[in-house]
C-alpha cells in the first residue's frame, strides 16, 4: 500500500474518532470559507458596477483642444526678430471650445491602429435650457449614435424613447432625466435652447437620458452629431472630442501620450482622469480578503486546539505507531493530513455556501433610481474566489496542524510505553 | 558468528535526572538465530531499559547494538524505524492496539507499512497469523471489545506480521491470568519449535523463564549469568 494512502487511512481513523470536534472545527472553516466567498462576490459585484458607471461611458482616451492661450505667439514666428525680446501682455486664449482640425483624417488613421477597439466622435456645446423666464445651464453632446452606443452602451442609460430616433428624426435631443424633470418637458414636447453665441434653437425631445449620477443627468443631453454642428453653426467637418477605446485599457497612458505627439493634441487617458476610483475599488477588496482571512485564522486555532488534545489522547496510539515501524515523519503526516482534510471539507463546503450565499444576494431586489439597468445586488461569480478561498483554507489548516503534528513526531516511545 | 542475529557490546546507559545514575553497566551478550532467551532479574534492575534500546526506540546509550549484522550507531530516526518495522517484533505488558481499527487491520498496519506485499496478500497474512494465535474469529472485532489474553494474543500476531528476525517481549504475560500466561508462553514455545522464531523475552515469571532454551540474569545493571 502506497504509503501517502496508508497516512491517509490512519488520520481519516483518527478523524472518525473524534468526528464531533472534527465536525466543529470544519464548520468553523465553511463558515470562515462562506463569509469570503459572499464578501468578495458581492464586493467585487459593487466594484465592477460603480467602476461600469464611470469606465462604461469614459474613453481610456480622449483627444481634444485644451482651451489655452497658444504656446507659441504669432510675433515668435517672425524669424526677424529672432534676437530680440518680445513684451507680450495679457495674453488669452482663443474664445470657444477649439475643434479637431483633420478629424476625420486622424479617425480613419486611429480605425487602422491595432490597438484601438472603436472611435466615437464629439461635439461637446455649452448652451442655456429656456423654461419660460429662466435660462437653465445645460450641455449637449453632439453624437455618433452607433458608435456611442457601441463603445459607450449609450442606449443602456436611455430610459424613455428609442434612442435610435436620434439619428433618425432631425432637429431631435435626448434630454437629461433631470433637465427633463426640471423642464417638465414629455416625449415629443419641442424645447428651446440658447446657445452660448446667443442663437435659439427648438428641439424635439425623443427620450430622457439617466445615467446614474444626478448631477450629470441635470446637465446633460444629446444630439446627433449634425444636429449639433446645426446648432452651434458649424460646418459638417466640425468635431470637439474623439473618444477612443482600447482594446488594452491599461495600454492608455503609453497610448494617449504618443498621439499626443502624434497629432499635437491634447490627449487624456482614463487613468488619469478617474484616479480616485482604483482607491475605492482596492478599499473594497482589501476589506473582504481581511474579513475572510481573519475568520479563516480563528478558525485555524480552533484546528489547533483541536488537534491538541487530539494528540493528547492518542499518545499510545502515536508511541504504537513508531514502536512498530512508523517514523516521527510519517506521525507528523498523518496530523497534517487530518488537518489538511478540516481545511479541505470544511472549505469546498464553505464555496458551496459561499456561492448558496452569493446567489441568495443576487436576488435581492435593489432598485435606485440611480442605476436604472441594475435590479438586484451585483454579485461577482469570478471562479479566481472560488481557488483563492480553497487555498486558503488549506494554508491556514496547514500551519495550524503542523505544529500540532510536529509536536506529535517528536514524541518518545519509550516514556509513553513505560509510563504505562 | 553468522548465526548471531543480535548482539550487544559494553552497552552503558545512564539517566542524569534528577543525578547521574548508571542503569544498565557494560552489558554485552548475543541470541542466536532460533533461541528462546528469557530475561530475569529484580525490579528496577534495569530489564526494560535494556529492552528499550535493544528496540531502538532509545538511541540515548553508549556501546554497540548489531542487529541482522548491522551495526544501529548512527542510524537517522527513520532509518531505525525501518528496522523496527521489519526486523523486530515487540510485545508489551499492556497490549497497545489502536481501537480506532479492527483486530485484522491492526495485525495488517506495520505489513502496510512496509509496503513490500499487496494489500490483498497482506490480510491473508495477517488472518494466518491470527490463525497460528487462534483468534481469528474476532478477526473482524475493535481490540476493546477482547478479553485481555485475547489482546495479548493479538499484539503478538502483529509482532509476527513482517516475520522479523526476533521477537523482543517486556513482561508480555506479567498482565495475565496463570491460565493465559500458559497460553502465551505456550505460543511462543510453538514459535520457536515449529518455525525457529528467536526470542527474547523479559519475565518475572520463574517458571516461565524455566522453559526457555537459556535464562539471562541481571542484577543491578549488570549481567550476573549469560544461562547454558
Ligand atoms: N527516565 C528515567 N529517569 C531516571 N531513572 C530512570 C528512568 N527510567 C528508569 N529509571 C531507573 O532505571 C532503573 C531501571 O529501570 P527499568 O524499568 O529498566 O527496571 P526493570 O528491571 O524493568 O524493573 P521492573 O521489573 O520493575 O519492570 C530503575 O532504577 C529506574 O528507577
Ligand atoms: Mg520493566
Amino acid at each position: 500500500m502506497n504509503r501517502f494512502k496508508l497516512i491517509y487511512e490512519i488520520a481519516l481513523q483518527l478523524l472518525k474518532a473524534r468526528w464531533k470536534q472534527t465536525l466543529v472545527a470544519a464548520i468553523g472553516v465553511t463558515f470562515s470559507i462562506t463569509m469570503f466567498i459572499t464578501l468578495l462576490g458581492f464586493m467585487n459585484g459593487l466594484n465592477t458596477l460603480l467602476d461600469g458607471l464611470i469606465l462604461n461611458r469614459t474613453p481610456h482616451i480622449k483627444l481634444y483642444n485644451e482651451i489655452k492661450p497658444s504656446a507659441i505667439q504669432p510675433i515668435e514666428k517672425d524669424s526677424t526678430l529672432n534676437n530680440t525680446h518680445h513684451f507680450i501682455e495679457s495674453i488669452k486664449p482663443f474664445a470657444g471650445k477649439p475643434e479637431i482640425r483633420n478629424a476625420s483624417a486622424i479617425m480613419n488613421y486611429l480605425k487602422k491602429d491595432v490597438r484601438v477597439n472603436g472611435v466615437a466622435p464629439k461635439i461637446s456645446a455649452q448652451v442655456f435650457y429656456n423654461v419660460g423666464a429662466v435660462d437653465l445651464t445645460g450641455a449637449i453632446n453632439g453624437i455618433d449614435v452607433e458608435a456611442e452606443s457601441k463603445l459607450f452602451f449609450f442606449q443602456d442609460y436611455v430610459v424613455k424613447g428609442n434612442y435610435v430616433d436620434l439619428k433618425n428624426i432631425p432637429n431631435s435631443i435626448i434630454l437629461g432625466k433631470g433637465a427633463a424633470d426640471k423642464m417638465l418637458a414629455k416625449i415629443g414636447d419641442v424645447i428651446q435652447v440658447t446657445t452660448a453665441k446667443g442663437d435659439r434653437v427648438q428641439l424635439k425631445v425623443v427620450g430622457y437620458f439617466q445615467s446614474g449620477l444626478a448631477d450629470i443627468d441635470k446637465v446633460q443631453s444629446y444630439t446627433s452629431i449634425s444636429t449639433a454642428q446645426k446648432i452651434l453653426g458649424k460646418p459638417n467637418s466640425y468635431i470637439t472630442d474623439i473618444q477612443i477605446k482600447l482594446k488594452v485599457i491599461e495600454q492608455a497612458p503609453k497610448v494617449a501620450k504618443e498621439y499626443a505627439r502624434l497629432f499635437e493634441i491634447d490627449a487624456e487617458d482614463i487613468q488619469t482622469a478617474n484616479a480616485q476610483f482604483e482607491t475605492g475599488s482596492s478599499v473594497r477588496t482589501t476589506i473582504s480578503y481581511a474579513v475572510g482571512i481573519t475568520l479563516l485564522i480563528v478558525a485555524g486555532f480552533g484546528i489547533y486546539n483541536i488537534l491538541n488534545m487530539m494528540i493528547y489522547e492518542k499518545m499510545d496510539s502515536i508511541a504504537i505507531l513508531k514502536a512498530t515501524g512508523f517514523s516521527g515523519k510519517d506521525v507528523k503526516y498523518i496530523f497534517v493530513s487530518i488537518a489538511l482534510s478540516i481545511g479541505f471539507f470544511g472549505g469546498l463546503a464553505g464555496l458551496g455556501f459561499g456561492f448558496l450565499a452569493s446567489a441568495g444576494i443576487d436576488q435581492i431586489p435593489f432598485n435606485t433610481s440611480a442605476l436604472p439597468t441594475v435590479e438586484t445586488y451585483p454579485v461577482d461569480y469570478n471562479p479566481k474566489y472560488y481557488v483563492i478561498g480553497i487555498i486558503f483554507s488549506l494554508i491556514t489548516t496547514y500551519f495550524a496542524g503542523l505544529f500540532p503534528a510536529k509536536k506529535a513526531s517528536k514524541i518518545d516511545p519509550v516514556i509513553i510505553i513505560r509510563g504505562k | 558468528m553468522s548465526n548471531k542475529i543480535l548482539e550487544v557490546k559494553n552497552i552503558v546507559k545512564q539517566f542524569h535526572d534528577p543525578i547521574t545514575i548508571s542503569v544498565l553497566k557494560d552489558i554485552s551478550f548475543s541470541i542466536d538465530k532460533g533461541e528462546f532467551v528469557s530475561i530475569t532479574g529484580k525490579s528496577g534492575c534495569g530489564k526494560s531499559t535494556l529492552l528499550y534500546v535493544l528496540s531502538t526506540m532509545d538511541t540515548d546509550y553508549e556501546g554497540e547494538l548489531i542487529i541482522d549484522g548491522q551495526s544501529m550507531a548512527k542510524r537517522k530516526e527513520a532509518e531505525l524505524a525501518k528496522v523496527r518495522n521489519e526486523k523486530i517484533g515487540f510485545v508489551f505488558q499492556f497490549h497497545y492496539l489502536l481501537n480506532e481499527f479492527s483486530v485484522l487491520r491492526n495485525v495488517m498496519l506495520p505489513a502496510l507499512k512496509m509496503n513490500k506485499f499487496n494489500k490483498d496478500e497482506i490480510e491473508a497474512k495477517a488472518i494466518e497469523k491470527l490463525k497460528i494465535l487462534e483468534i481469528e474469529k474476532e478477526a473482524l472485532k475493535r481490540p476493546n471489545q477482547l478479553s485481555g489474553g485475547q489482546k495479548q494474543r493479538v499484539a503478538i500476531a502483529r509482532a509476527l506480521i513482517n516475520d522479523p528476525i526476533i521477537i523482543l517481549g517486556d513482561e508480555p504475560t506479567g498482565n495475565l491470568d496463570k491460565k493465559n500466561s500458559q497460553n502465551v508462553f505456550d505460543i511462543f514455545k510453538e514459535l520457536s519449535q515449529s518455525f525457529g522464531q528467536s526470542l527474547l523475552i523479559v519475565t518475572h515469571d520463574a517458571d516461565f523463564a524455566d522453559r526457555t532454551d537459556r535464562i539471562i540474569e541481571m542484577e543491578d545493571g549488570k549481567i550476573i549469568s549469560l544461562g547454558k
